[in-house]
């Protein structure tokens, strides 16, 4: 989360993801405009904008899509790049270590930034740590630091704990009594309070995280609000990570911070790897959570068939995590060398974006693509990615969802939404897709 | 079926672990990947190349 976020750079998105749709460009010098262009390529609306169905992929893409594996297309400020929509070709170009994710060494990308900006972006202090846009092998070190916090065993042991937080917010939610918004309810704070507490951040804090991290998500945020959100974001961290190192607690960051590798992880690493950890792990499970229930709600044969036996809530996720990626606006990487992708000759330099959208509903992979079938069997789908950058908190979020569906279908009997399915507000000005608020009652 | 890892190019997603957890585990100190069993019992098999298709970095081979 990218879903992902990377809090280094002027960060709208979500670090390697996405060509972000930048939107507002009112006000903006010449000099800023060319400085959002060159660092957040965005796609043609056609491509980016849902029309009318919230869980369908845009149609332009879908027509696209149904085309050819990958495409020439020209991005909103008129540079080339290449969209990939296949499934294999999608796969296959994640997988390629010729693939970078260093947005910042993308050729041309510095060159054509201002002085001013590109001094910020080359800034080692909000650089240093952010491995969703590093390469191997500065990302294995970073990543390999991690992943043993992240394990499918560890995950399943905060088991427990997730319910119980759960549990906690849908006691609150029935307390309040319908119509209840399920956003700031339930799919936000839930993962929220489970990262704080992974993380070791003081969950008294998530107003400011959570209205910082709401701000670098919005496309529209202008790239100089961008970096001073960055350097909130950072000093916040700074003092967090001052006060493990005093009194260091039974939590990841303290863990990072006595790990003893070698050499050891500097503040400004430590710094931004928990802020990468802190956004990417909430937006994304929060709108997952209430994208997904928004999805469940739609199909009500198979929410109440979920409801009548949980234990098929693993496949459910899987295909809800297929069916409706967050991460909408694609991953982004560039060509370190000339690569073949789908039949097409990637030039060394090229920028590259996959669509996760398109390649999930590819129908040379899976049958009858555009349904929602929460019993499908498992197989590969592209939601946390693929290859070396694939989502580290895929297992913390495999949880939260399964354990916060099933509570939700269960606690909250009868739920439906409480406006027209139209009036439910897409987060199409975001770079993680989802809704701003979810309306629902039920039966009390 | 046997099987064969590329450990060093393990990025301790899980996938292995998730799919055919009597087969694959993870380890406490990296996450990286552990086999169980290197050649599976007839009724693993489909679960591991399960395994294989989602491992996002190519660490695992099946051999007959
Ligand atoms: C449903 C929820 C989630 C979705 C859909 C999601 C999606 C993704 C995707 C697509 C990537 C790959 C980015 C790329 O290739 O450029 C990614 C990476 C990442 N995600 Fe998630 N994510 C989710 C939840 C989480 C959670 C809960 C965490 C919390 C710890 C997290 C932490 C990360 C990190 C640290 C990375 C970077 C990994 C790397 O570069 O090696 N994500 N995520
Ligand atoms: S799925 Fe692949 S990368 Fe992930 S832990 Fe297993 S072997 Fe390693």
């Amino acid at each position: 989360m990218t879903s992902t976020t990377d809090t280094t750079a002027p960060t709208n998105s979500t670090g390697g993801t996405a060509p972000v749709d930048t939107g507002a460009t009112t006000g903006q010098t010449d000099e800023q405009a060319r400085d959002r262009a060159s660092l957040l390529p965005r796609l043609p609306a056609e491509l980016t904008d849902h029309g009318k169905c919230p869980f369908d992929p845009p149609a332009g893409l879908t027509e696209l899509s149904a085309e050819a594996p990958i495409h020439r297309v020209v991005t909103r400020d008129g540079d080339p790049a290449w969209l990939v929509t296949g499934h294999a070709a999608a796969r296959a170009v994640l997988a390629d270590p010729r693939m970078s994710s260093d947005r910042m060494r993308r050729p041309g990308v510095l060159e054509k930034l201002s002085p001013a900006m590109r001094e910020r972006v080359l800034d080692e202090k909000a650089r240093a740590g952010g491995f969703i846009a590093m390469d191997a092998p500065e990302h294995t070190r970073y990543r390999k630091l991690l992943t043993g916090q992240f394990t499918v065993r560890r995950m399943r042991q905060l088991g427990p704990r997730i319910n119980q937080i759960v549990t906690d917010h849908l006691d609150a939610v029935l307390a309040q009594g319908p119509p209840v918004d399920l956003v700031t309810a339930f799919a936000l704070p839930v993962p929220s309070l489970v990262i704080c507490e992974l993380l070791g951040v003081p969950y008294a804090d998530r107003a400011g995280f959570q209205s910082w991290t709401a701000k670098l998500l919005t496309l529209g945020t202008p790239l100089e609000k961008l970096f001073e959100i960055g350097d909130q974001l950072r000093d916040f961290m700074l003092a967090l990570v001052a006060d493990k190192r005093a009194r260091p607690a039974d939590d990841l960051l303290s863990g990072l911070i006595q790990s003893g590798t070698e050499p050891a992880l500097t503040d400004h690493e430590l710094v931004n790897i928990a802020n990468l950890l802190l956004i990417a792990g909430h937006e994304t499970t929060a709108n997952m959570l209430a994208l997904g229930t928004f999805g469940l709600l739609d199909n009500p044969e198979q929410l109440a068939a979920l409801r009548a036996d949980p234990s098929g809530v693993e496949a459910a996720v899987e295909e809800l995590l297929r069916y409706l990626p967050i991460i909408h606006l694609g991953l982004m990487r560039h060509a370190l060398a000339d690569v073949e992708v789908g039949g097409q000759r990637i030039a060394e330099g090229d920028l590259v974006l996959v669509s996760i959208q398109a390649a999930n509903r590819d129908g040379a992979h899976y049958a009858d693509p555009d349904a929602l079938d929460l019993t499908r069997a498992r197989g590969p789908h592209l939601s946390f990615g693929h290859g070396i950058h694939q989502c580290l908190g895929q297992q913390l979020a495999r949880v939260e969802l399964a354990v916060g569906f099933t509570e939700l279908l269960r606690r909250l009997p009868g739920l439906r939404l409480a406006v027209p399915q139209d009036e439910v507000p897409l987060r199409e000005d975001m770079a993680i897709y989802g809704v701003h608020s979810l309306p629902v009652t039920w039966d009390v | 079926m046997r099987i064969t890892l590329e450990q060093d190019r393990c990025v301790g997603a899980g996938q292995c672990a998730l799919t055919a957890p009597e087969v694959f585990d993870q380890s406490e100190d990296d996450g990286t990947v552990v086999l169980l069993r290197a050649t599976p019992a007839a009724e693993q098999e489909a679960d591991v190349e399960v395994a294989v298709a989602l491992c996002p970095a190519q660490v695992i081979s099946t051999h007959s």
